[in-house]
């Protein structure tokens, strides 16, 4: 590799280190788009320019197809659709991963220029590459409700997953030892089942988790690919993505209470709802309040707060939530949005919904800076969010939620939930707000709810 | 120095920096910050290069690894141009509101 071509790599890294950068605050955060642009393209033509590249025309048709495609699904997708399109772009990235690798292999044992860290290299491009590309698969069809959210899970499967570890592991070393093709298609094969195995026995509610998980994958997958060319670019920026997705894993299992390890081998959705719910939703009552009563204290408040969850998305009610916010300032009354980490499939899915919405992102405030705050609220309004606002949380040991960080509603005077009736959250668990004296629920579907707030209270 | 040993620590320093970098984004942007390290992953168009434009001449195995390579390239663009894309219309979301925003 000439040393134009290094110097051109470097710049393409520096640039993609800016562009991350860039997104320390919304104000900078395109102009980090446009630096990681730069970047990919620079690196593509760099790599043209590498001798090794003769023949340009499959290269030509690949990208302007890719580019095509992609562009395409960019400019359609619906914001809340999001999980879904990083799911199934993360598992392109790993098949990628998976026929580079093989073509590698290819290419260099015609070429006669096999040697054992090159195999090595190779197997393992091939397993992150295989698993991340099923993996996603797999998360992508329960996102997008083509397979079943709920955790599957069997006796004997942690015991499965690991003797088809060791089976792939055996076929690798053999692989490596004696390059056979047949080891090789055989370890292939095992990685893509245990891809697919790992996510399939992770509950749809821990998707947040999922979803950054497979997002490091694809940054390892192509640092090691980055390993098996000796490619530095796809080193640096293989590792940077990987541990982006690491971090993001981390920040989310954090706000569940639980560990990474736990939520891959947990199988935590999996717990029967029902055997949580039973004995406690009994004996206590809840208040029902009606559209006019939060009407009544939301225009005679100072300060108002909506914690929203996925159920808003799902209603589709950040538009109406977005209206609520015009008619309060009108009243001067200060409305926020209160998100907590995990609210929604993603991270930040919230802030993409409330931003789409016409939300100003000043006015959307993440948890540890807003929890201070509910003491001083007049109305809380939680609109689709769960588990997120049970006090249990903090004060019930024996809950299986007990220790999560939570959004502090309870301290607030009035809280209004809507909902469309008493089933409990993804936990199973019952949510001790609903019985405290403060709490009053609105029962209805989220959009409708929110868009009689909003016309009640501009005719107010 | 072999050259795996130099490629394994430009690997360690990348995930320091990594590290730094990510730890800096705000929270608000993390769904942007998913869909931009989903384009830079396209960064496997590289390979895939590397492996479709292979001097294909003297060897059996030609079309099947231009074949892959191709495959490849397509996923990679999908992935660079989707993931860029995306994340540029949702930035602009974000950005408009900052003009409105004042106000509220």
């Amino acid at each position: 590799m000439t040393s134009q071509i290094s110097l051109l790599y470097l710049l393409s890294g520096a640039l993609f280190i800016l562009g991350l950068k860039g997104l320390t605050a919304p104000a900078s955060a395109r102009r980090g788009n446009y630096f990681a642009m730069a970047g990919m393209a620079l690196a593509v033509l760099a790599t043209l320019m590498n001798s090794e590249v003769t023949s340009y025309g499959f290269i030509a048709a690949g990208i302007a197809l890719g580019g095509g495609i992609g562009t395409l699904i960019a400019l359609k997708i619906k914001m809340t659709a999001m999980p879904q399109l990083v799911a199934i772009l993360h598992s392109f990235v790993g098949l990628a991963a998976v026929l580079v690798a093989l073509g590698t292999y290819a290419n260099r044992a015609a070429l006669g220029t096999l040697n054992t860290t090159l195999m090595w290299e190779l197997f393992a491009g091939i397993l992150i590459g295989a698993i991340t590309f099923t993996g996603s698969l797999v998360a992508f069809g329960k996102l997008q409700a083509i397979l079943s959210p709920r955790a599957i899970s069997f006796p004997g499967r942690h015991v499965l997953n690991g003797a088809l570890f060791l089976c792939m592991i055996a076929f690798g070393v053999d692989f490596v030892a004696h390059e056979s093709i047949l080891s090789l298609a055989m370890m292939t094969l095992l990685a893509l089942t245990l891809g697919a195995m790992l996510v399939m026995a992770i509950g749809g509610a821990d998707m947040p988790v999922v979803v950054s998980m497979l997002n490091s994958y694809s940054g390892w997958a192509a640092a090691a690919t980055g390993f098996t060319l000796h490619n530095h670019l796809l080193i640096i920026t293989g590792a940077i993505v990987g541990f982006s997705g690491a971090i993001l894993s981390y920040i989310m299992s954090r706000a569940m209470n639980r560990s990474i390890v736990n939520v891959i081998f947990g199988g935590f959705g999996a717990q029967s709802a029902d055997d949580a719910m039973e004995g406690i939703v009994g004996d206590k009552t809840v208040k029902a309040a009606a559209i006019d009563d939060a009407v009544f204290m939301m225009e005679n408040a100072s300060n108002v707060i909506v914690v929203p969850g996925y159920g808003m998305a799902v209603a589709q009610a950040q538009l109406a939530l977005s209206g609520l916010l015009e008619a309060l300032a009108d009243k001067d009354v200060n409305l926020h949005f209160a998100i907590h980490p995990v609210a929604g499939r993603m991270p930040g899915h919230m802030n993409v919904l409330l931003a789409e919405a016409d939300v100003p992102y000043e006015n959307v405030i993440e948890m540890d800076e807003i929890n201070p705050r509910f003491s001083g609220t007049d109305v809380v309004l939680v609109v689709g969010a769960n588990d997120v606002t049970n006090p249990a949380a903090k004060s019930d040991e024996s809950s299986p939620i007990f220790g999560m960080p939570i959004l502090e509603v309870d301290r607030a005077k009035q809280i209004f939930v809507i909902k469309r009736s008493m089933k409990p959250g993804y936990s199973g668990v019952d949510n001790h707000l609903y019985y405290s004296e403060n709490c009053s629920m609105i029962f209805g579907d989220a959009k409708e709810v929110c868009e009689g707030l909003v016309s009640k209270l501009k005719a107010a | 120095m072999t050259e795996a040993m130099i490629a394994f620590y430009v690997f360690v320093l990348a995930c320091f920096v990594g590290y730094m970098v990510v730890w800096g984004v705000t929270p608000s942007l993390h769904t942007p910050l998913i869909s931009l390290t989903n384009a830079i992953s396209g960064i496997i168009i590289v390979g895939a290069i590397l492996v479709a434009g292979f001097p294909s001449d003297e060897m059996e195995s030609i079309g099947s690894t231009e074949i892959m390579g191709f495959v490849a390239i397509t996923l990679a663009s999908i992935n660079i141009f989707g993931g860029f894309v995306v994340t540029q219309r949702m930035l602009a979301m974000f950005q408009k509101k900052k003009k409105t925003g004042e106000t509220a």
